[in-house]
């Protein structure tokens, strides 16, 4: 396959002078991001080059097997990362791998499904990265607020349960907020999308000389099928986890402040 | 004897809340007295299974709360708690949210009657009502559930004098009407006085005396 535009090594480094202006605002606000800047672009730089890497070598064997295995590697890495913005609900891990395995199966399942793409690497390799990254931020965003909402809302909930509701009927609005939380920014960007910004895979097949109908189109396909994959992987993130703040007797095992 | 508890033991964050404690409380109005940080909340919570003692027994008419569904115990014996914690939305979404934990259909005029409160409250917004009416409005959320004990937690800490002295004229007024037995929890020995025919005196996590008011809390 070739590219219709060709970017150089040099003009990546160059693109890092906003990187530089971005430390420069840092240490003049004091905002001690400079840290995490380098850090960031680092991480970018050797991430993004070895994914290049490895997503050549599944495009040269043509093996849907080796997107397979790369999705689940996504999948628990995405799992791994979403578990540390999530710290106060417990026991996260095998809740996040469903959710984002579900997300991403079901997603790109019902896209080839439909004829959208054809089950080919070079379609799904690009669409499950999407799909899986958008899940894990929708899921880490539900679960910390999940998290959240469990703790500050400790004494709604147990007033609840002292009624005699069940530990669902209990956590019923908790996790309408959490779901809500998750999948509000996509939602938002949605209906933004095309007046306050541009999403990237329409700039990015702008710049690749595609045409602009062409690029609107996929960008809705992808835009549809995110909305998708955020709100699977938020509903199961939540569903799977909430339970590990009652006891089997419906208790909260961490009761209100007195 | 409606509730019995025996050498029971409860520990919160590693600091021990209930010693030992054992007591009981007839059918009819109870009180738990005893300062703050007593354990009386504590008690309350363990009589309808919100928590479980490390240790001890409670019974209800006669039976271990653990051989009860946690469920249908608490549908019958519901407990209002100290301060107010309604969920969003209106009065009446409050008193069907109960009233269907218990599978029933609220009378929402009468419950409102019942907790002193007139039915133009069902239409408002919970989270827009005095901390008063917000203690009302628990209290007929509680009763849309048709329990047969209502357990007190400070019910009237919150309230000023006026709110208070109406407060309890309801909670006389409900238990002659309903024929439900109370258990209410204080630190305000008068109040004891007032609204209970029984008394636990508590302190430390311990009983310290119990018997009837007119024997226990002499003026």
């Amino acid at each position: 396959m070739t590219s219709s535009i060709e970017i150089s090594l040099g003009e990546v480094a160059a693109s890092l002078v906003l990187v530089v202006l971005a430390v420069a605002l840092s240490l003049w606000r004091r905002a001690d991001l400079e840290r995490d800047i380098g850090v960031a672009v680092v991480r970018s730089i050797v991430q993004l080059t070895a994914i290049g890497y490895v997503i050549q070598a599944i495009f040269d064997e043509d093996s849907l097997a080796l997107v397979a295995a790369l999705i689940a590697v996504m999948v628990v890495f995405g799992a791994i990362q979403a578990r540390q913005r999530a710290r106060r609900v417990p026991r996260t891990f095998v809740p996040l791998l469903v959710a984002l395995g579900v997300a991403g199966v079901s997603t790109l399942g019902l896209v080839v499904a439909l004829g959208i793409f054809e089950p080919e690497p070079r379609f799904l390799v690009p669409v499950g990265g999407m799909v899986i990254g958008n899940a894990m931020t929708a899921a880490a965003v539900a679960l910390n607020r999940l998290g959240d909402e469990m703790h500050d809302r400790a004494r709604e909930i147990e007033a609840t349960l002292a009624l005699g509701a069940t530990a669902t009927q209990a956590a019923t609005p908790t996790l309408r907020r959490a779901l809500r939380s998750g999948t509000i920014a996509l939602v938002d960007s949605t209906k933004t999308t095309g007046l306050i910004f541009f999403p990237g895979t329409m700039v990015g097949m702008l710049l690749a000389g595609a045409d602009p109908t062409d690029a609107v189109r996929l960008q809705l396909i992808l835009l549809y099928a995110l909305l998708g994959s955020v709100a699977i992987a938020a509903v199961l993130a939540t569903a799977l986890s909430y339970r590990s703040f009652f006891t089997p007797a419906h208790q909260l095992r961490e009761a209100p402040e007195p | 004897m409606l509730f019995e508890l025996e050498a029971v033991e409860y520990s919160r964050s590693d600091a021990l809340v209930l010693r030992g404690l054992s007591a009981r409380l007839p059918a009819g109005a109870s009180c738990v007295a005893g300062p703050s940080g007593s354990g009386k909340s504590t008690l309350l919570r363990l009589l309808n299974r919100l928590a479980d003692p490390d240790s001890g027994r409670v019974r209800y008419r006669g039976e271990d709360v653990r051989d009860r569904d946690p469920l249908a115990l608490r549908r019958e014996v519901c407990l209002v708690p100290q301060l107010p914690a309604l969920l969003e939305g209106t009065v009446e979404e409050n008193l069907q949210f109960a009233a269907s934990c218990a599978g029933r259909e609220p009378d929402g005029g009468r419950l409102l009657e019942l907790a002193g409160l007139d039915a133009s409250f069902a239409a408002r917004d919970a989270a827009k009502l005095s901390v008063g009416e917000q203690q009302r409005a628990m209290l007929a959320r509680a009763l849309a559930v048709e329990p047969r004990v209502l357990l007190l937690d400070e019910p009237t800490s919150a309230l000023d004098e006026a709110a208070r002295d109406a407060i309890e004229a309801t909670l006389l007024d409900l238990r002659h009407r309903l024929e439900i037995s109370t258990v209410l929890v204080t630190h305000d020995l008068a109040q004891a006085r007032r609204m209970a025919e029984w008394v636990v005196r508590i302190d430390e996590g311990r009983t310290v005396e119990e018997g009837p008011v007119a024997e226990v809390l002499v003026a």
